[in-house]
Parts: C-alpha cells; sequence; structure tokens
C-alpha cells in the first residue's frame, strides 16, 4: 500500500510524520536527537530505509546520523551505537568535513570576502543540506556552511570536497548572506550523472557538467539590487532552486527578492515572478506531474520575514511563472506571522501530488491535492527548518 | 552512574568527567564517566581518552582542525575555571588523585 513519509528538521530535533496513501491521519514519531538544531534529512531514492540527517549544535558542533531502518534508529556513520575503541580515533570520523587544500588543486582556495571586504579564511560551520546519489544509497552530497560541496561514498563515514567549486576562480569574491555563506541547494541531474546544480547565499547558483571536476556560475539575468555590476557573475543571494525531474534543464529559483526561471539549464534566466504580491521568499518546489505547475511562498520583505497581510499563502502558478493564484483553503488567514525557511517545501509523487510545507512557527501543513486544500499535520513542533517527503510504494 | 575501567598502572590514573547533558546522550553514558589516563594527567590527555573509549564524541568538544576547546564549551574542576588554562596543563591533584571530577560544561545561553 502506498504512503508517505514527511522528514522533519528543526530547531530542537527532528521529526518523522507518516500517512498512508490519502494523507489525512499522521503518525508522528520523535523528537529524535532532541534539544539538537537538525538542519536536514533526506531519504536516498534508491533504499527509502536509508536516511541522511544533519545534527548540529553551536555547544558541540557537527554530526552526521544514518538511518537503515527509515528513521526509526540511527546512528553515527563509523561509529556503532555504544561501541569504544581499544584507543586511537575512529577510522573515518563521519563528522569531519575538511577543506580541501592540496597542492594539486593548483589554486588560491584559502580565503572568501568578509562582510567588511575584507578576505576571511574558509571555516567549516555546519552542513545545510544532504542530497543522496539517484543511484547508489552509500552515496551522498553535502552542502555546507562556510560554501563548499562535500562526498561521501561510503554511507557518511567518511567526506572529500568537490573542491573545484570553490576553486574555480570566483570563490574569493563570495560572500556570507545574513544566515550566513551556505552552500543550501543540490540538484542531481537524473538524465545525467555528471551534471549537478548547487546554490549559495551569496554567491549564486553554479553547475558542472563533468561530475564535480569543474564548475561554472549560472546567474545570466539575475538582477540584484545590492550588485553594482547588473551583469555580475557571482554576489547574487539564491535562496532556493527546484527542478521536475522529468525536465532537467528547466529550473525555478526563489531568489532573494524574484522568482525566476530557466529554459537552459541555468545558463539564463529570467523573472516569473508577475502578479506575485511580493517576490522576496525563500521556498520554491515543482509540481510531480506537472513540470510547469509551480509553487512559492510570497514573504512580505527581507526585512519583515512574515507573509504579507498576516495571511499564510502559498501561490502556484500552472504556466511556469508569471500567472499565479492564491491557495488559502486551510491556512491561517488571518494574524500569521511565521516564515518558511528554503528547505522547508517538498512534494510527494503519488498519483495526486501532495504538497508539504514547515513553518518558523512550529506547524507543518499538507496537501493532498496539489494545493487546492491545506491541513496541519503537527501544530506545536519546534521552528522547522527542513521538510522532505519520501513517497512509499 | 559511572564506569570504572581496571587501573592499568602506577603511571595510570582513575579520572573522572563529567559531561554535559546532550554529549551523555550521544555517547550513550551517565552523568560521569571514569577513564584511565597515563601520567602527567593533563585535559589534552583527558579529552584523548574520552574520545578514543567514546568515538562518537569526537569534535564535540575539540575541533578537528585546531584541537581548541569549542568556544561554548568550559572545563571546571574543584571549584576553578581550567578553560582557559591551557589543554598541556596538569590537573588539580584532587582530580589526578580521583577525588574530583573534570567538568565540561556548556555555557549557558539562550535560544
Amino acid at each position: 500500500m502506498s504512503g508517505v513519509r514527511v522528514l522533519v528538521g528543526t530547531k530542537k530535533g527532528a521529526f518523522v510524520l507518516s500517512a498512508d496513501g490519502k494523507r489525512n491521519n499522521w503518525t508522528v514519531d520523535g523528537p529524535f536527537f532532541a534539544g539538537w538544531e537538525i538542519y536536514h534529512l533526506k531519504g536516498s531514492p534508491v533504499d527509502p530505509n536509508r536516511i541522511y540527517a544533519s545534527q548540529t549544535s553551536g555547544w558541540f558542533g557537527q554530526l552526521v546520523q544514518r538511518s537503515d531502518d527509515g528513521g526509526r534508529t540511527w546512528i553515527q556513520p563509523g561509529v556503532a551505537p555504544g561501541e569504544k575503541t581499544e584507543g586511537g580515533w575512529p577510522p573515518k570520523p563521519s563528522n569531519r568535513f575538511a577543506y580541501d587544500v592540496s597542492p594539486e588543486n593548483g589554486k588560491p582556495l584559502t580565503t572568501h570576502q568578509w562582510y567588511d571586504g575584507t578576505q576571511h579564511p574558509w571555516e567549516f560551520k555546519r552542513v545545510w543540506h544532504f542530497e543522496p546519489s539517484l543511484s547508489d544509497p552509500n552515496t551522498v552530497f553535502a552542502g555546507i556552511e562556510d560554501a563548499a560541496l562535500f562526498k561521501s561514498t561510503d554511507g557518511g563515514e567518511s567526506w572529500h570536497e568537490l573542491s573545484g567549486l570553490r576553486g574555480h576562480g570566483t570563490g574569493p569574491k563570495w560572500q556570507p548572506g545574513a544566515g550566513g555563506m551556505c552552500l543550501h541547494t543540490v540538484i542531481l541531474d537524473p538524465s545525467n550523472p555528471d551534471r549537478i546544480y548547487i546554490a549559495i547565499s551569496a554567491a549564486g547558483a553554479f553547475r558542472t557538467d563533468d561530475g564535480g571536476k569543474t564548475w561554472k556560475p549560472i546567474n545570466r539575468g539575475l538582477k540584484s539590487q545590492y550588485i553594482p555590476d547588473p551583469d555580475a557573475e557571482t554576489g547574487h543571494c539564491v535562496h532556493h532552486i527546484a527542478m521536475n525531474p522529468s525536465r532537467p534543464n528547466v529550473l525555478f529559483m526563489q531568489k532573494h527578492w524574484d522568482v525566476m526561471r530557466s529554459d537552459d539549464a541555468g545558463d539564463n534566466w529570467t523573472e516569473v515572478s508577475g502578479n506575485l504580491p511580493t517576490d522576496f521568499g525563500f521556498v520554491v518546489d515543482v509540481h510531480a506531474h506537472e513540470p510547469e505547475t509551480v509553487y512559492v511562498v510570497p514573504i512580505k520583505s527581507d526585512s519583515e520575514h512574515f507573509p504579507p497581510e498576516g495571511k499564510l499563502r502559498v501561490f502556484r502558478s500552472r504556466s511556469g511563472g508569471n500567472e499565479w493564484e492564491a491557495l488559502e483553503k486551510g491556512l491561517p488567514q488571518k494574524d500569521c506571522y511565521v516564515n518558511v525557511l528554503r528547505d522547508a517545501m517538498a512534494v510527494d509523487s503519488l498519483d495526486d501530488c501532495g504538497v508539504y510545507f514547515g513553518t518558523t512557527g512550529g506547524q507543518v501543513y499538507a496537501s493532498p491535492d496539489g494545493g487546492d486544500t491545506w491541513a496541519p499535520i503537527v501544530q506545536n513542533l519546534p521552528a522547522v527548518l527542513s521538510v522532505e517527503v519520501q513517497t512509499l510504494k | 552512574m559511572s564506569e570504572v575501567m581496571p587501573n592499568a598502572g602506577a603511571d595510570q590514573h582513575t579520572i573522572h568527567v563529567a559531561l554535559p547533558f546532550h554529549l551523555r546522550t550521544l555517547a550513550g553514558v551517565g552523568s560521569e564517566v571514569s577513564l584511565e589516563v597515563a601520567a602527567p594527567v593533563t585535559i589534552a590527555r583527558v579529552l584523548d581518552a574520552l574520545e578514543a573509549a567514546y568515538p562518537m564524541l569526537r569534535g564535540t568538544i575539540r575541533e578537528f582542525e585546531t584541537g581548541k576547546r569549542r568556544a561554548f564549551l568550559r572545563f571546571f574542576a574543584c571549584q576553578e575555571d581550567l578553560s582557559n588554562e591551557g589543554m598541556d596543563v596538569a590537573l588539580p591533584s584532587a582530580v589526578v588523585e580521583g577525588r574530583e571530577p573534570l567538568l565540561i560544561i556548556g555555557a549557558i545561553a539562550g535560544g
């Protein structure tokens, strides 16, 4: 029997929300890792029981957690639960993300731009996003802060940097956004295993066509008020990018301001904000079966991170942008001042596509009918940092 | 409840370490663990022993790249703050003799 599993990362732990294909009766499991920030959880598309979680803390740093049973139990890869060594370190410390500064890269990978314009050393802070491989459950990518892309091929036991991204030339010009200099979006092209898209705040979007060895900025057409050069190659605050797997060359982007679209794998972008009440926001996603149906949650402004007029509304375009309709049935339409963060929206792939999002107020909403109607799955979780969904068939 | 390992020799000391809540749950231990540490007993040597016994804690108390104490953790013993004394300074005799624990404490911060 079909069903869905919604993976929710919050400021104070992880939650797993499960339902059958009707998606109206939910089981809530958690909190897992209670008290820790869980930036992101994501399951392997090859093996749905394999889930990776980013567990992080300002006190204790980064940990990597992995479940091999659909989120019921968790381990730190490379460290069996409760296992003691006879001395020495674990051979593969799963929470070590060491930047690649090896000479063979031949490029300076030492500093990026700081808030005051000076150069600042790259410093690992946390994992923002895990993206499991489309073909191998033991292969997973990690987007981290300070911005870099790492890869594990042993189930998260060890990590190595795909350093061509930082080393492609513009790295010293990247600078942190208000949330830090994070690599928050990783999209794998299902039609081309060598093609990966990533996005960084505030550097922009990049693409590799050779499995991560070399990268190119893909920001042509982005206009950002705060950048003096209207054709700047990097420096754009991209908040999120989404793709429908059936059309991997078509991308939708929620930039700091502006909702954008590309029909050529990111080479060129055009604005499709159209009639949105505001085009600031964080999330963007695409319907699982209708590649021209796009969802965003407009946020009032970069100074006021809540929905306009206190009305929580998802906006849907069925024309690939420009023409948007407000979806509000079942969502609070007064006195609502939550935010929806960049990794906190997801879609399932059941016949009637489900759409999910979480808020900083601790609500997780689900729509089992492509956005027409909404209902909360839970209403009082800690602030939601991320939402992913697994379709179980 | 502490776990005491057998004393391995005259130069070995049984050191009691109190961990903050989140590290206790991570390591699956009680409020205090006991470790065998060779003399001279320093914070660095205690952490070496702690991380060897509980590898899931590696990187949570001191940073991988620098070996430095993580900024929001503090070391206390015998009612003194040892956080800035250096990792290689000998611990007080009461800790070395097992009469007092080394306390690893998360700095108080809101949120």
